[in-house]
């Protein structure tokens, strides 16, 4: 039989507020263990949560630019469960009364786009973290706790289960990180831990609409972990049902360096949470036009900017992706675009030799100058300079940020050409190279190329190749 | 009269008038307490120093012609579940034995900042769970009329040492009646503000939608001079009104003509102590004869208050008491695991009733509960809301008791915690109501035990139950209730 796999993702966003959500400690990272600590995030009796209102607005916002309908009236909850990283032995969560419903997230399949719904969006605060001086909890000689992340904001979104395939999965994450980048209320990094996704999946005969027994897919720490791990817990599950077994509803952990899903814990004793509405914080109440207004300050999306890259200077698909996979590189090509015509030339060099620059010299786009790459451009246009000297300005531009125009007068890298300068070049590569010569004089029109490119060799490119070809031909 | 037998109101003008000094004052109420605290047992912690401390620096700013507050000077005794930096705050609880927490509550920071010397920390029912201060960890406190009788609870330590004259006044916490209960075992004025006029900030929380703070105290003088001090919005706390605080001084002494009074038929039910009862309807007359029009009013929903506030208060209180898990704070074991260290860290610290509302509660909360009990307590906890809304619109004020009995006697109930329970039924409405409420003595009974009336009026409406309440005051001479004979010295 031929199945399908359903799955809906859980994905846990920290917002890049200043301070954390329900006291004023600070959200820096890298800070010396329990130093962004106060008795309110330590959890210390007689300690009220104080809500951030930052927190409140970067969740509105990402609701917003997910398209979820954001609640005039939503109210926190506690999450009850002891664990040595939650200080107060709850979690001030949102349970019935998120702070947004609904929403969805279009994603670009090479066969289409496609409309991933969204369940709901909530506020919540992060727990802290756990060092063990062993495996676990349970067999470490001793564990360590570090409340610094205690209390970060956090916006945990969830997905109705209709993503089909892990590369699904891995597209919607990707998507969903370049439009909270765009919208700025994190920085969206799996690596470090401030967006992080957790997976269940089922299988159903292909066409059916009722659903399989489930299991729920933990440690996804990269996009490539995603969908390694789906698309191999929906081949686990397949062969189960293919052998006529039963997929059991489990946890399941995905050992990156195996390749593999581990069983964790079977769900029969499933978690009882205990929810029940926070006592201790008002119902939050937004007015529609603080709602409004935060619409309003919403920039251009990821697939709007995508849509208008190629309507309005003729990008392709590939590239308009490229260019505005962050607002920083596709405002650094609209800034340049303004004043260099030649758009797909433009976003040719972003995205092909630019982005290698930066990469290699570690450096961000917003660090360049739109400016000097144009001018590097209009060189290159003009003839000043050719290509391979364009890459090795483009090059020491990045590193250095220096203009390109002075670059070449510094380091005298402009073309060479004018057979007063190229004549003895090409009398000397002549005698050095008689066998050439003389097989050029005997028809052989490759034997020109060779010569031409031993004179290129000796000006490290600089000479024009042009100029070059009349000037063996005259002599030969 | 000696000092430590004036009310906070006759201690102010004396300092006021700079006829006795903070430090005396202060010094009077370390003496009585030195002679009659082996008895009573009011206190769990002392702070002699940091009160005389506090009453020294009074006095000098007093010398230097500061602006002072009129409680400058006045000593105040706090229940040991409100937070004070730097003093231990045990929540009478084994866990809490050696905490030290980092600030003040807010209520005890106004204290300070108005020059209150802080006498020490009183006595209670474990983390507030009891109503006779039996279920204390370290020792059962001792009403000062009768020393075999219980105080009352939670806040039995405070009323103990106000009735015991340890202390002028005291600041006790109300969540089902716990100022109210012992002020009236005690022969005291006891209030419990609106929800929300006073910061919760820094009180060890029992059920955070219940819990409020209140004075405990000799006359409805102090009451309203103490809660003047406390009442008002606080950033610390999300909960506090930003509604604007009255004048309850100023309400006094401005009679009940034209009241209109509700006099609560659920609270004179025909089990109740004969006496109580004529005590309640002595109150209506006395109001009648003062101009106000005093009708029977019945509350439909109230009835079920015992089991609405036992269901939502042990839901909240299973929760607020999950940090107790010694690792940051509090009672702290080593054990072979986690859960072996949280098991042994709260099992050996916490007492039976403790673990009982926990255990209620986390099965309450449960999801296979959760409508059938928690949801279902809160639709009627909204029904008791209506009925005190509806009882307003109709009443300027609700009078009726605040206990079925006057003080019991020290183990006469502890093996039979509902009947405990069955005790509050006066005083938990107003709570789940969000209403404030005043419990004021109404003379003593044949056995000598002062007994209690209590008024409750609609919220941030404190200033009516101060009219009335000091009105019956006056009725009954304007003196304060004071046991006779005093606790016996050593
Ligand atoms: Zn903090």
């Amino acid at each position: 039989m031929e199945y399908e796999a359903v799955i809906g993702l859980e994905i846990h966003v920290e917002l890049q507020t200043d301070s954390k959500i329900f006291c004023g400690c600070s959200t820096a990272f890298g800070a010396e263990p329990n130093t962004n600590c106060c008795p309110g995030c330590l959890g210390l009796p007689g300690t009220l949560p104080l809500l951030n209102r930052r927190a409140v607005e970067y969740g509105v916002l990402a609701a917003l630019a997910l398209n979820c309908q954001v609640q005039e009236k939503s109210i926190f909850a506690r999450k009850n469960y002891f664990y040595p990283d939650l200080p107060k032995a709850y979690q001030i969560s949102q349970d019935d009364y998120p702070l947004a419903r609904g929403g969805y997230l279009e994603i670009d399949l090479p066969e289409g786009s496609r409309r991933i719904n969204l369940q709901r969006a909530h506020l919540e605060e992060e727990a802290g973290k756990l060092v063990h001086a062993g495996d676990s909890i349970m067999s470490a000689a001793y564990s360590l706790v570090d409340y610094n992340r205690a209390g970060v904001p956090l916006l945990e979104i969830v997905t109705e289960p209709e993503i089909t395939s892990g590369r699904e999965a891995r597209l919607f994450l990707e998507e969903l990180r370049r439009l909270l980048r765009y919208t700025g209320v994190s920085d969206v990094k799996m690596e470090e831990g401030s967006l992080r996704c957790d997976a269940n999946l089922s299988l159903r005969p292909a066409g059916s609409s009722e659903l399989g027994t489930r299991t729920e897919v933990k440690n996804l720490n990269s996009f490539r972990a995603v969908e390694q791990a789906l698309n191999y817990e929906a081949e686990r599950q397949a062969r189960i049902l293919a052998g006529g077994g039963e997929v059991i509803q489990a946890t399941c952990h995905w050992d990156d360096s195996c390749k593999a899903t581990v069983v964790m814990r079977m769900k029969e004793g499933a978690a009882d949470y205990r929810y029940f509405p926070e006592p201790d914080l008002p119902p939050l109440l937004l007015e529609r036009s603080y709602i409004e207004a935060l619409k309003e300050k919403l920039p251009e999306l990821p697939r709007q900017k995508r849509q208008r890259l190629r309507e309005r200077y003729g990008l392709d698909d590939e590239e308009a992706a490229i260019i505005a996979d962050t607002r920083e590189m596709a405002d650094f090509f609209e800034c340049a675009a303004e004043s260099y015509q030649d758009h797909r030339n433009l976003a040719n060099w972003v995205q092909g030799d630019l982005i290698y620059q930066l990469r290699e010299a570690g450096k961000e786009i917003e660090q360049i100058s739109p400016a000097l790459l144009v001018e590097l451009l209009e060189m290159l246009d003009r003839g000043e300079i050719n290509r391979p000297v364009a890459k090795e300005l483009l090059e020491e531009m990045v590193k250095s940020g220096a203009s390109p125009r002075r670059l070449v007068k510094k380091r005298g890298l402009g073309k060479i050409s004018g057979t007063e300068e190229l004549a003895p070049l090409v009398e000397q590569v002549i005698t050095e190279n008689p066998e050439a010569a003389e097989n050029y004089r005997r028809g052989k029109k490759k034997a020109l190329a060779f010569l031409v490119g031993k004179v290129m060799a000796l000006t490290r490119g600089r000479a024009d190749p042009q100029e070059l070809n009349r000037l063996f031909k005259e002599k030969l | 009269m000696k000092l430590y037998e004036m009310t906070a109101l006759e201690l102010s003008r004396l300092l006021g008038k700079k006829e006795v000094s903070a430090v005396e004052v202060t010094q009077s109420f370390l003496e009585r307490t030195g002679s009659v605290e082996p008895q009573v047992q009011a206190y769990i912690t002392q702070t002699p120093e940091i009160a005389l401390a506090a009453a020294e620096m009074v006095d000098k700013q007093r010398a230097r012609g500061e602006a002072l507050s009129p409680l400058a000077g006045v000593p105040l005794a706090v229940k040991d579940n409100i937070c004070t930096g730097g003093v231990r705050t045990t929540c009478a609880s084994r866990f809490m034995e050696e905490y030290i927490p980092p600030t003040d509550a807010t209520v005890v920071m106004k204290a300070r900042r108005a020059g209150m010397p802080l006498l020490g920390k009183t006595n209670l029912d474990e983390f507030a769970m009891g109503s006779s201060t039996e279920n204390s960890a370290f020792f059962p406190t001792r009403n000062p009329w009768d020393l075999q009788r219980v105080p009352g609870g939670s806040s039995g330590g405070s009323a103990a040492a106000v009735a015991a004259g340890m202390a002028p006044l005291a600041l006790g916490t109300d969540t089902g009646g716990s100022v109210r209960q012992p002020a009236a075992f005690c022969g005291l004025v006891g209030l419990r503000p609106t929800y929300g006029r006073v910061s919760r900030a820094g009180l060890v929380p029992l059920a955070s939608s219940l819990d409020q703070a209140g004075p405990l105290a000799l006359t409805t003088a102090d009451a309203a001079l103490l809660l003047s001090l406390i009442a008002g919005e606080d950033r610390l706390d999300p909960t506090s009104s930003a509604a604007p605080v009255d004048d309850y001084t100023g309400a006094l002494s401005q009679g009940v003509r034209g009241l209109k009074v509700g006099l609560l038929a659920e609270h004179l039910p025909p089990e109740f102590d004969s006496e109580i009862i004529a005590a309640v309807r002595r109150a209506a007359a006395a109001l009648e004869k003062n101009g106000a029009i005093v009708e029977e009013h019945a509350m439909p929903h109230i009835s079920s208050s015992l089991e609405v506030y036992y269901l939502l208060c042990a839901a909240e209180a299973s929760s607020n008491l999950g940090r107790f898990d010694g690792l940051r704070y509090g009672r702290s074991e080593s054990a072979e695991n986690v859960t072996a260290m949280y098991s042994r860290a709260r099992g050996e610290g916490f007492g039976p009733e403790v673990k009982r509302r926990i255990l209620l509660g986390t099965a309450v909360l449960r999801e296979s509960r959760y409508e059938r009990y928690f949801l279902q307590a809160q639709r009627v906890r909204a029904l008791i809301r209506r009925d005190f809304e509806d009882a307003f619109s109709r009443f300027d004020l609700l009078l009726g008791a605040v206990t079925p009995s006057t003080a019991f006697k020290l183990g006469e109930k502890i093996e039979d915690p509902l009947a405990i329970y069955r005790g509050d039924i006066c005083i938990l409405p107003g709570p789940l109501a969000g209403v404030p409420s005043i419990a004021l003595p109404a003379g003593t009974v044949s056995g000598g035990l002062p007994v209690g009336v209590q008024l409750t009026a609609a919220p941030f409406n404190e200033r009516v139950l101060f009219r009335a309440a000091h009105l019956l005051e006056q009725e009954r001479g304007g003196r304060p209730l004071r046991p006779q004979p005093a606790p016996p010295a050593l």
